[in-house]
């Protein structure tokens, strides 16, 4: 994967069912960073995940991934981690990854990733036998695969176990060491070096 | 081409594994065409008259079955938000998936629909025009029931409008459809054929746009 551009916020505001959550936010994050973003619930973290996706128009201000501006074009940069694990409970994790890979028109190694998670004994198992936790893990996993520059990760820690969260954060380093980003809505420490940004407490 | 390719096998694969919706619909289509000989009699005169609504109908309300999950399976378990970040533009995806949904619902329909034809006593020749009809037809079933499905994909109990907003649509498809066949009975020539023709290929290549536009909006709420 080639290093990615940064991601550049500037002056956005986001209004949420006539609520304003946030307004001015400006952050920069350069290529191997880890952005933590905390907050009470509520304070946004998941809309400004949502904007920067492209999923959500701003109230106001810009957001960029190096020369990107356009939703649209942002969008096929972005590594998705979010709520929901997109776990198909009729297939199994080979057969969502696999079509996961296809559809991204990523090369990477459906197998190896597996094991790099954790769920190589279980790739041949319907998505309704797994456990929340292996579900989380199905879709960092998936994250690895898309072999995007920008990862946006929602709760990226939720219902994994010891292993899994040492497992994630072995991703999501390895990912930023090879000069990509990643940026994260938390409400546990990451166990990665990184920078953070609390939402919700000024504004 | 092969993103599309992808997300049009999976999409097939998840309706006709076990619990998917394409056995669903053809059991449906199936059980509602013997019901109906069973209440208006055994009067095969009257029964042929009413054939060809009666299955069109009961084609275009087997295909409305599924399609409330078209778009709403993938957009309650994160999938969709996944989808709209590939490569593939929301205008193929949701091309894709009206591709997947009639190659698994309307296509299975037109195959057994001969079959319920003999049931009602109609001609040889009314079936094939039966048959022909719906196969011309369907695509447009499940193109403007992707847009219905997109446009109440983040509504609970959404099912039971996408009926509503679709079925008035789908009009002009049952009236060409069962009159293709009508005008077979009476040993006229008609039209219906090429009018139901221009409306299918109308909405199908229509539909994947409105569909897509109402999937942006709904993934920005």
């Amino acid at each position: 994967m080639a290093s990615s551009p940064a991601v550049l916020v500037d002056k956005l505001a986001c209004i949420r069912g006539q609520r304003l959550l946030f307004r001015d936010l400006s952050f920069r994050v350069e290529p191997g960073q880890v952005l933590s973003l905390e907050g009470p619930n509520g304070a946004g973290k998941t809309s400004l995940l949502r904007m920067i996706a492209g999923f959500i128009a701003p109230a106001a201000g810009t957001i960029a991934i190096g020369a990107a501006a356009e939703a649209e074009e942002r969008g096929r940069r972005i590594g998705w981690l979010g709520h929901h694990d997109a776990a198909k409970l009729q297939l199994s994790p080979r057969e969502v990854l696999s079509f996961f890979a296809r559809l991204y028109g990523s090369d990477a190694d459906v197998v190896s990733v597996m094991a790099e998670i954790g769920l190589a004994s279980l790739a041949d198992l319907p998505c309704q036998y797994l456990s929340a936790g292996q579900k989380k893990r199905l879709a960092m996993a998936r994250l690895k695969i898309s072999k995007r520059p920008v990862w946006l990760l929602d709760e990226p820690l939720a219902a994994l176990d010891a292993d899994g969260k040492g497992r994630a954060a072995g991703l999501v380093r390895t990912h930023c060491l090879a000069g990509g980003i990643a940026i994260a809505a938390t409400h546990e420490p990451l166990g990665l070096a990184c920078e953070r940004l609390t939402l919700g407490a000024a504004a | 081409m092969n993103a599309f390719t992808a997300l049009l096998l999976r999409d097939m694969r998840l309706a006709t594994r076990a619990g998917g919706s394409a056995a669903l619909a053809l059991a449906f289509f199936a059980a509602v065409a013997t019901l109906v000989p069973l209440g208006v009699g055994a009067d095969l005169v009257l029964l042929a008259r009413v054939a060809a609504g009666v299955l069109w109908v009961a084609a275009v309300l087997a295909a409305l079955l599924s399609l409330d999950r078209l778009f709403q399976a993938d957009f309650e378990d994160g999938s969709l938000d996944l989808i709209a970040l590939s490569p593939l533009p929301l205008e193929a995806v949701a091309a894709a998936k009206i591709a997947a949904h009639w190659l698994t619902t309307g296509l299975p329909l037109t195959l057994l629909s001969p079959l319920l034809g003999l049931m009602f006593g109609l001609p040889p020749g009314a079936i094939a025009v039966l048959a022909l009809s719906l196969l011309i037809g369907t695509p447009s079933v499940s193109a403007l029931g992707a847009i219905g499905a997109a446009l109440t994909l983040s509504i609970r109990r959404g099912g039971l409008i996408l009926p509503l907003l679709v079925l008035p649509l789908l009009a002009p498809a049952v009236i060409f459809g069962a009159g293709a066949v009508q005008a077979v009975l009476d040993h006229l020539s008609s039209g219906a054929l090429l009018l139901l023709a221009a409306f299918s290929v109308a909405a199908t290549l229509l539909s994947p746009f409105a569909a897509a536009a109402s999937v942006r909006l709904n993934l920005a709420g």
